[in-house]
């Protein structure tokens, strides 16, 4: 009950997420006790709004289970990402995003993702917030690598980069390259980390179709589950902007990963 | 209010819970597939307690869970809906659905058998016939009572998406079944055909961002019946218009308030049941946060609006983490329309009277079900003064959920499924209807 009264009600966000961020930040190291000072207010209304895009990606590609997802929800979350995506755009944030990539990041955005990832991984595994930071991170490009929890986080990596595409045309083909080699990085340290069982699982469970929010869609209401080489033919098929050739070209590439991956 | 309660366990997560139109009989399905039905003691002067209780009548397996091979995926044979037929004859009829397969189930009894054959003896066996000295005529004895229950129909391949509602029509031969994206009109006595009436699944799936959350037949006029939206609308549809009923007579829609406006806005208006009224004069609707009466003539606004527990307003974020706020809570009008209930989390539920303007939590819990114990009303406060007994919003617990209720069609018993556990709470000095 204490710790509320340090925090004011944000307008879109509630405070048990806020009071959230702030404890998870106080789990760190020593030496980032410094940095706290930047953070102790609460996470900005654009810090708050990523993570809550974030969630909603990661939730998207985790409702792919044995037994055909809830329709009704993946249908809300994918308004509520579009929803948010929409007022980015609007004001500009989305487009900041975009420059961004190029390696010219704010220092209070490196210092926020930083921390976020840092005391995430002092944190249990399999809660959801660990995917923010390293999701974060995409949209820089000199950012270290760290070890991202699960394979969908990759996967969610590249979503809003797609349904950016898809959704209002903009062509980046080169971007699209880039963050795409990024987050086959972030497979590939995955699964450095984890034992070899769990390879199998993460392959056996993730669609890798679930790349383009749209594709998603429609992959889970035309109710077809498709095999890994199948889906990627669809995701080539569905976007429909000018970098479908360089996507399928990267599409090929991680065909050809997954399969050596696989056999190992 | 004395309330006298009944508590029964089940091995699997209750799914629904439905009285039939008289109230003798009160129907359960449960997430294994399984339909439990309780009967209602007649009430006797022998023995007074245990006048109008409620005991188990019949327990049959009613959906299997099945594999679709065309898709590689699993199909829950958990029960999402059951819906009794008025009754026509001694036996009792309901529909019973999963995800994809409604299934018509007729349940009688047998409390006779005929003794005396000539060529067979009481096992059944045929009797050597030099034994046989005379004839007998057979004779029918009483027995114990049996209950049987036979699979009479399977409507099955009728839905691509996953059923979330049946209905059935005041006509009683027809009855429609709804999926996220279509509704579908069956009769009763046909199985491999039915009528498409709804369909809103858009030409490009891409597009999609609405679908049907819950549909039921208005309780008088057999040509009209409503569907309601995860965008928080309502479509009241004649189907004497058009055979697809795609374009609604009516839609009920509230304008968004937009100093509550939020990324959650939409997720929280998502209706997740609706329910006609007895009169057939109002609706009934329940979204996350409230419950809302609409009058039928009315579609520009509710004509009353009830916070359920508005204090979880300022948690959305968190409840949306958790995946709480995608949770299903059903609504339910007591028998003259006065009363509306709902549950709510940690095995809360609430009542609103519609003429006093009162409400009031109560909790389906074993401490307050003993036999013939008060039901003490409780509160969550939300900081500021805090009485004893009061909870806490953040010591709420939000996996006791309740999202099933049902209220008895004439009297004061609701039957209230916590989890796995059936409540059966009646109202023994406000019997009657006020």
């Amino acid at each position: 009950m204490g710790e509320e009264e340090g925090l004011h009600q944000t307008p879109f966000l509630d405070t048990m997420f806020v009071r959230g961020l702030k404890r998870k930040c106080f789990d760190g190291e020593e030496d980032i006790e410094g940095t706290l000072a930047g953070i102790k207010a609460i996470p900005s209304y654009n810090l708050q709004r990523q993570s809550l895009l974030d969630m909603s990606l990661v939730k998207l590609q985790l409702c792919h289970m044995l037994v055909e997802p809830n329709l009704c929800r993946s249908v809300l979350i994918a308004n509520t990402v579009r929803q948010i995506q929409e007022e980015m755009t609007q004001d500009g944030t989305w487009q900041m995003i975009n420059t961004q990539s190029t390696g010219q990041a704010s220092l209070d955005r490196l210092v926020s993702t930083d921390i976020l990832c840092r005391s995430s991984r002092d944190q249990a595994e399999g809660k959801h917030v660990p995917a923010y930071g390293t999701f974060n991170k995409d949209f820089e490009n000199d950012q270290a690598q760290d070890s991202s929890d699960t394979m969908s986080t990759a996967s969610a990596v590249q979503a809003p980069r797609n349904l950016q595409s898809s959704v209002w045309e903009m062509e980046n083909p080169q971007e699209n390259k880039g963050n795409f080699q990024k987050s086959l990085d972030q497979i590939f340290e995955t699964l450095e980390n984890k034992s070899p069982n769990s390879v199998e699982d993460l392959f056996s469970e993730v669609d890798n179709s679930y790349y383009d929010l749209d594709t998603m869609l429609t992959g889970m209401m035309s109710n077809t589950k498709m095999g890994h080489c199948d889906s990627l033919e669809t995701f080539s098929s569905s976007t429909n902007t000018a970098s479908n050739s360089n996507c399928k070209s990267d599409l090929n590439d991680l065909d050809h990963i997954v399969e050596i991956l696989v056999e190992s | 209010m004395k309330m006298k309660s009944v508590c029964a366990t089940y091995a699997d997560i209750i799914s629904t819970v439905e009285f039939n139109h008289t109230g003798e009989l009160l129907a359960t399905g449960d997430k294994g597939g399984r339909v439990v039905i309780f009967q209602r003691e007649p009430e006797s002067k022998n023995e007074p307690y245990n006048q109008g209780e409620y005991n188990v009548y019949s327990t049959f397996q009613s959906h299997e869970p099945e594999f679709d091979y065309l898709k590689s995926l699993e199909i829950e044979e958990k029960i999402n809906k059951i819906k009794w037929l008025p009754q026509q004859n001694a036996a009792h009829s309901l529909l019973s659905t999963n995800d994809k397969t409604i299934k018509l189930w007729k349940i009688t009894e047998r409390d006779k058998r005929p003794e005396g054959y000539n060529l067979k003896d009481e096992e059944g066996k045929l009797k050597d016939l030099s034994t046989v000295t005379s004839l007998q005529v057979p004779v029918l004895k009483p027995m114990d009572l049996m209950v049987e229950v036979t699979p009479r129909r399977i409507f099955a391949n009728g839905h691509t998406y996953h059923v979330n509602s049946i209905s059935v029509n005041s006509d009683c031969e027809t009855y429609m079944s709804a999926d996220d994206l279509r509704i579908n009109l069956w009769h009763l006595a046909i199985t491999d055909r039915s009528f498409n009436i709804v369909d809103i699944k858009p030409a490009n799936m891409e597009d999609l961002t609405e679908v049907i959350t819950a549909s039921e037949f208005h309780p008088h006029h057999c040509n009209l019946f409503v569907y309601s939206s995860s965008k928080g609308s309502l479509r009241l549809c004649d189907m004497r218009a058009s055979a697809l009923c795609d374009k609604h007579s009516k839609l009920y829609e509230e304008p968004e308030d937009p100093s509550n406006r939020s990324f959650f806005s939409e997720i929280i208006s998502s209706v997740s049941d609706v329910k006609f009224s007895h009169s057939g004069r109002y609706m009934l609707t329940r979204d996350y946060l409230t419950v809302k009466v609409w009058d039928l003539n009315m579609e520009t606004k509710p004509v009353e609006t009830y916070q359920v527990h508005d204090y979880l307003r300022s948690k959305l974020c968190s409840l949306y983490e958790n995946d709480c706020i995608f949770d299903k809570f059903e609504c339910a009008w007591n028998g003259s329309d006065s009363v509306i209930m709902t549950g709510a989390y940690n095995n809360f539920f609430r009542m609103f009277d519609r003429n006093t303007k009162r409400d009031v939590t109560l909790e389906a819990s074993r401490e307050s079900s003993k036999p013939r114990a008060i039901l003490k009303p409780r509160r969550v406060c939300v900081g500021g003064k805090r009485r004893k007994d009061d909870i806490s919003v953040d010591s709420l617990d939000f996996t006791k959920k309740i999202l099933h209720t049902a209220w008895h069609p004439t009297e004061n018993i609701i039957a209230i499924a916590a989890t796995n556990n059936l409540y059966i709470f009646q109202d023994k000095v406000n019997s009657e209807m006020h």
